[in-house]
């Protein structure tokens, strides 16, 4: 009921967003917070539902985001609507390849391989001159264009960002619904058991890795063609560590839990911005980090959720809902 | 043939530092179960201080190195007795956790004393290069090679030759029986933390003034240390070591003959091919310590 409300609640305000809105800084926010939900939530479909912590996930970023422009810039110039999909498609490959060849480890060493991923491809952005324009990036990506129109104002830009954001969100639920999903909440709890009963672990991690790699693209992509402007700080390590602290904070292995994260870590730094500056921001994710890890193990979401659904049942006994980061 | 004897010598310098942060990555790892992501923060850690000694004190090299490794052990044991006792038990991943916001976080704190500004540690070696035949090395590299030697061989004889290194050892192997045994596995931890921290710090006050010191210097320094690790096989001190050195020639190799810009994806590619291929180390029979 609760859970129904909200939901309303927010959909109509995100519709009606650009009405109620009127300063264009905070519509921009509220941009950057919807490519981030599609972020927040590819990352969470592997860390929350396999338990698998991908730190390259700036490369599925970075490699949608130069997907896109380089298909919308000349020589190539077609059309936004192509480039997407593209954009999506490419990283999508990018994240079988990582999964088929990394997913045969697991924990520490899957995180590792992903770093390393994420830092060869860095450096083949920087390096590889004649495709990415190096250092200095590909300026003039063009903003997308709707038969005669052009998508340039940021109103017309968040109903776009919206509608994949709402997308993404669908994709994940259905998946996280479906057979696949417990499947990998299963090889989440106890892999040999699920192996035991059937359950090709390696084929479902690696179908996780590029769904999410190919969401990570689909945000690249909105984040090129939004920002209008590609270049290797695309794949700096503190996207990652962005998406990671979204995942985390908001409720790891939840539905809501990356939508709330990347609302919150959006907005919350942007109205800190005048009082704080940007490296006391940085550290304070690292300080939030490890105050989640101790203090609020399974999220804001599940927290919640959990607190009010006790409250309704006052009185009976308290049960703790298994969380997907309990301590064993 | 003699650009490529130089090539070699450089590679074995820089390889010595890695060896450093390796053989206090691999203790860590293969001691305590814990993904040290906060390494490289340490080597950062162990530059400024080196930098902060010299710079503004004016203290000697010797002693700037000295003062390094002090502050790295202090803070690498608290970090242990703030952070990780409490979270011992837990399961490996929530640890990773907590070290990847003590990495971003000491980054983070690194750039807000020092500024994003690279700074030059000054040294008291002279810049002209020795000649030893064909080869040349500078009088810096030269110590800090033969330092790196000589703190591996330091590390060796804690580990092989104390009653700390065997309790050490015993922990490594089998933590319970350890502990039924005896060994005070929480002080153990705290020490090894410490150990490794100090470690990594040396090889950054050692390489702060070959190149120079800035904040996020230490994020290749954690990738180079894992690469290292990852080579030698986990907790495996002589892998670490000869790791090190391999690593440090091939990127040496890698920059001369392929492409300098890539000189960095050496390590990465490493961590790739031989966790793919193979995942116990280069060098292992089986996981050991020693």
């Amino acid at each position: 009921m609760i859970a129904r409300t909200a939901f309303a609640l927010g959909g109509v305000a995100a519709l009606t967003a650009p009405l109620w809105i009127a300063n264009p800084y905070y519509l921009h926010v509220l941009i950057m917070a919807g490519i981030f939900t599609i972020l927040a939530l590819s990352l969470n479909l592997l860390l929350g539902y396999t338990g698998q912590l991908s730190l390259g996930h700036a490369a599925f970023f970075g490699i949608g985001a130069y997907t896109s422009a380089l298909l919308t810039l000349p020589p190539v110039e077609v059309s936004f609507w192509i480039a997407l999909p593209a954009a999506a498609a490419t990283s999508g490959l990018a994240g079988w390849a990582i999964g088929r060849l990394a997913l045969k480890l697991r924990g520490a060493y899957f995180v590792l391989v992903t770093i390393s991923f994420a830092g060869v491809i860095s450096l083949v952005s920087i390096n590889w001159m004649p495709l990415t324009n190096g250092p200095l990036g590909l300026p003039g990506v063009p903003p997308p264009t709707v038969g005669p129109w052009t998508l340039r104002t940021k109103t017309a830009y968040w109903y776009v960002v919206l509608v994949a954001a709402t997308l993404a969100y669908v994709v994940c639920h259905r998946l996280v619904a479906s057979r696949i999903g417990r499947a990998l909440v299963a090889l989440r709890e106890n892999e040999a058991l699920a192996q035991s009963v059937g359950i090709d672990g390696t084929r479902y991690l690696v179908l996780a890795a590029v769904v999410s790699a190919a969401m990570a693209g689909v945000g690249g992509s909105l984040y090129a063609h939004y920002t209008r402007f590609v270049s290797p700080e695309v794949f700096l390590f503190s996207y990652t560590v962005t998406m990671v602290i979204m995942v985390i904070a908001g409720g790891q292995g939840t539905l809501a839990g990356p939508v709330v994260g990347a609302l919150l870590f959006t907005a919350l730094p942007e109205a800190l911005r005048e009082a704080i500056a940007w490296q006391w921001q940085m550290l304070a994710y690292g300080v939030v980090l490890i105050l989640c890890v101790f203090f609020l193990p399974r999220g804001i979401v599940p927290t919640v959720t959990g607190a009010a659904r006790s409250l309704r049942t006052a009185g009976g006994p308290f049960k703790m809902r298994r969380g997907s980061d309990t301590p064993e | 043939m003699e650009e490529l004897l130089q090539h070699l010598v450089n590679g074995l310098v820089l390889g010595g530092t890695y060896a450093l942060l390796g053989i206090g990555l691999t203790l860590i790892f293969g001691l305590m179960s814990v993904v040290n992501f906060a390494h490289g923060e340490f080597y950062t850690l162990g530059a400024y201080a080196a930098f902060a000694s010299l710079a503004l004190t004016g203290l000697p090299f010797f002693v700037a190195l000295l003062v390094a490794i002090a502050v790295g052990g202090a803070l690498g044991a608290l970090t242990e007795r703030a952070l990780l006792r409490p979270l011992r038990g837990h399961s490996i991943d929530t640890v990773m956790l907590v070290m990847i916001g003590v990495w971003i976080a000491m980054q983070n704190s690194e750039l807000l004393i020092w500024g994003g500004v690279a700074r030059s540690i000054p040294h008291p070696f002279p810049t002209a290069p020795l000649s030893l035949g064909p080869l040349n090395i500078a009088p810096l590299r030269l110590f800090v090679v033969v330092t790196a030697a000589a703190l591996i061989g330091l590390a060796w004889l804690v580990i092989q030759k104390t009653r700390l290194g065997t309790a050490m050892r015993a922990t490594f192997q089998d933590r319970d029986t350890a502990a039924l045994m005896g060994v005070p596995i929480g002080r153990i931890h705290t020490i090894t933390f410490a150990f490794g921290s100090a470690l990594a710090a040396a090889a950054g006050a050692l390489l702060g003034p070959v190149f120079l010191a800035y904040p996020s210097m230490g994020d290749l320094a954690s990738l180079k240390a894992f690469s290292v690790v990852i080579l030698g096989g986990l907790g495996n001190l002589a892998g670490a070591t000869v790791g090190g050195l391999l690593l440090g020639v091939a990127e040496e190799l890698g920059a001369g003959y392929v492409s300098s810009g890539y000189r960095d994806a050496v390590g990465f590619v490493a961590i790739i091919l031989v966790l793919l291929f193979r995942p116990a180390g280069l060098f292992a029979r089986a996981e050991r310590i020693g």
